[in-house]
């Protein structure tokens, strides 16, 4: 078997009203029962938006820590899922229903090695 | 002998490596190290009784040695592949795993320009620099093509193998959309190119003999195919209406016609079907149908609309019209739009 990480690509700004919201999260809950029922469910969740991201790095001999994302983008990660399953078309089929119960693209990203 | 051989196996034969080792790269090394072996040994020995069962066994036992090699040098990941090469392949009784390889060449997640490239290196058996100098790439760049794209497969475990049938129709299309693509650059310049289309063509008629999509872009390619030679005259290009008929290949003429008359008979029409229908009537004896050709181009424009679809039905209303205009005052009301569009290109 095979880990993959389906990144949920979402454009920058608000989040869409709770009417809106409301169904797709009970969608992705949805999902998520079926993919523990089949046993590929390995971890997911929503992320916080870039605005509360802190940036670390080495900086001659000092760690130093700094507000904010990186870079400036359009569109950030919103949510990452794993999954463990057979190969990519299997990670593909899951990734559509992410992609039809949200709108939004989600990038198919496998892990090295094999599980 | 070898050539040939090499041109009719050696997808047969990748096909197969990689099924039982389950690794594009070292299947494609195994079968190139066999037929190296083949033009060592053939001159002097004479060709074995089955050629292609010899390739595969000895590509199979190329491959072991290799890695018996690499697992020495602790390459884990050899051993692993070699685990699973253990079932011994029964060569004469091998079932053809071609179909397995095309769908895995021409998977959506890799991009277009992958999927022609390693189709035409691991299923057509053309070498990097061959492919480089038809798509009129510097060899390096399409070689990384081919190491990035057999990448991906590895890495992303791209399946080896046929889809379901829930998917087939989505999927068919996308491996006969690079076979079709390939036809294309070889109807500019490159024969080479459009010779392997064909070939290609024929293989996934074996292999999907009822899939009538299959069957229609052959049909279409022999039909355009066949008026190759008609087709140039002194360096230009001769259109449709223009061309000497006698310079058309006839047996190509044929057998683009039967596939047409037995995609009617399946009649499950679609895109690759009508073009191949409209290329049929073109090359009827006699005066060309238009009426007809018009309501292929309406179907074709239900089914796939495109602004050169739409030009082309154009044209067809034209002559139509033209037709009975002429049959009224004379022919000098007959339009000459049909200059304009080669049908060969819808």
């Amino acid at each position: 078997m095979k880990l993959y990480a389906l990144n949920m690509i979402q454009p920058v700004g608000d989040p869409p009203p709770p009417e809106v919201l409301g169904p797709v999260m009970a969608e992705l809950a949805k999902i998520r029962r079926d993919l523990e029922r089949e046993e590929c469910w390995v971890f997911g969740r929503g992320l916080h938006g870039p605005e509360a991201s802190t940036v670390v790095k080495v900086r001659d001999d000092d760690v130093i820590a700094t507000d904010g994302p990186w870079a400036e983008g359009k569109e950030h990660i919103g949510g990452v899922t794993i999954i463990k399953v057979e190969d990519l078309d299997a990670a593909l089929k899951v990734a559509a229903r992410f992609a039809r119960a949200t709108g939004l693209q989600i990038e198919v990203r496998p892990f090295q090695g094999e599980v | 002998m070898i050539e040939q051989v090499f041109r009719e196996e050696h997808g047969r034969a990748v096909a197969v490596l990689v099924r039982v080792f389950g690794d594009v790269d070292v299947a494609e090394e195994a079968v190139q190290d066999a037929f190296a072996e083949a033009v060592r040994r053939w001159p002097e020995h004479g060709a074995p009784p089955s050629p292609a069962g010899w390739i595969i066994t000895t590509a199979r036992n190329k491959a072991i040695d290799r890695l018996r090699r690499e697992a020495a040098r602790a390459g884990k990941q050899a051993e692993a592949v070699l685990m699973t090469a253990t079932r011994p392949v029964e060569v004469h009784s091998v079932r053809d795993e071609r179909l397995r390889l095309i769908f895995t060449c021409c998977h959506p997640a890799l991009g277009m320009q992958a999927r022609v490239a390693l189709t035409l290196r691991l299923l057509g058996g053309l070498s990097t620099a061959e492919i480089a100098r038809a798509f009129l790439v510097p060899e390096k760049t399409m070689a990384q093509r081919l190491v990035r794209a057999k990448g991906k497969i590895r890495d992303a475990k791209i399946p080896y193998r046929v889809p379901e049938a829930e998917e087939l129709p989505g999927r068919l299309s996308a491996v006969l959309a690079v076979v079709y693509l390939v036809f294309n650059q070889g109807y500019g310049g490159s024969e080479e190119l459009a010779v392997e289309a064909v070939r290609l063509g024929r293989v996934l008629k074996e292999l999907m003999p009822d899939e009538p999509e299959v069957l229609g872009l052959l049909a279409l390619m022999l039909l355009v195919e066949s008026r190759r030679t008609a087709r140039r005259r002194d360096g230009e290009l001769v259109l449709l209406d223009r061309q000497d008929r006698g310079l058309w290949d006839r047996g190509l003429v044929e057998e683009g016609r039967d596939l047409v008359r037995r995609c009617l008979e399946i009649d499950r029409p679609g895109p690759y079907q009508i073009q191949a229908a409209i290329n049929a009537v073109h090359s009827s004896g006699g005066d060309t149908r238009w009426d007809q050709i018009l309501r292929l181009y309406d179907q074709l424009m239900a089914v796939a609309p495109s602004p050169v679809v739409a030009l082309n039905r154009a044209v067809a209303v034209a002559e139509v019209e033209g037709g009975r205009g002429r049959a009224g005052v004379g022919g000098s009301a007959r339009p000459r739009a049909v200059l304009l569009v080669p049908c060969d290109s819808c």
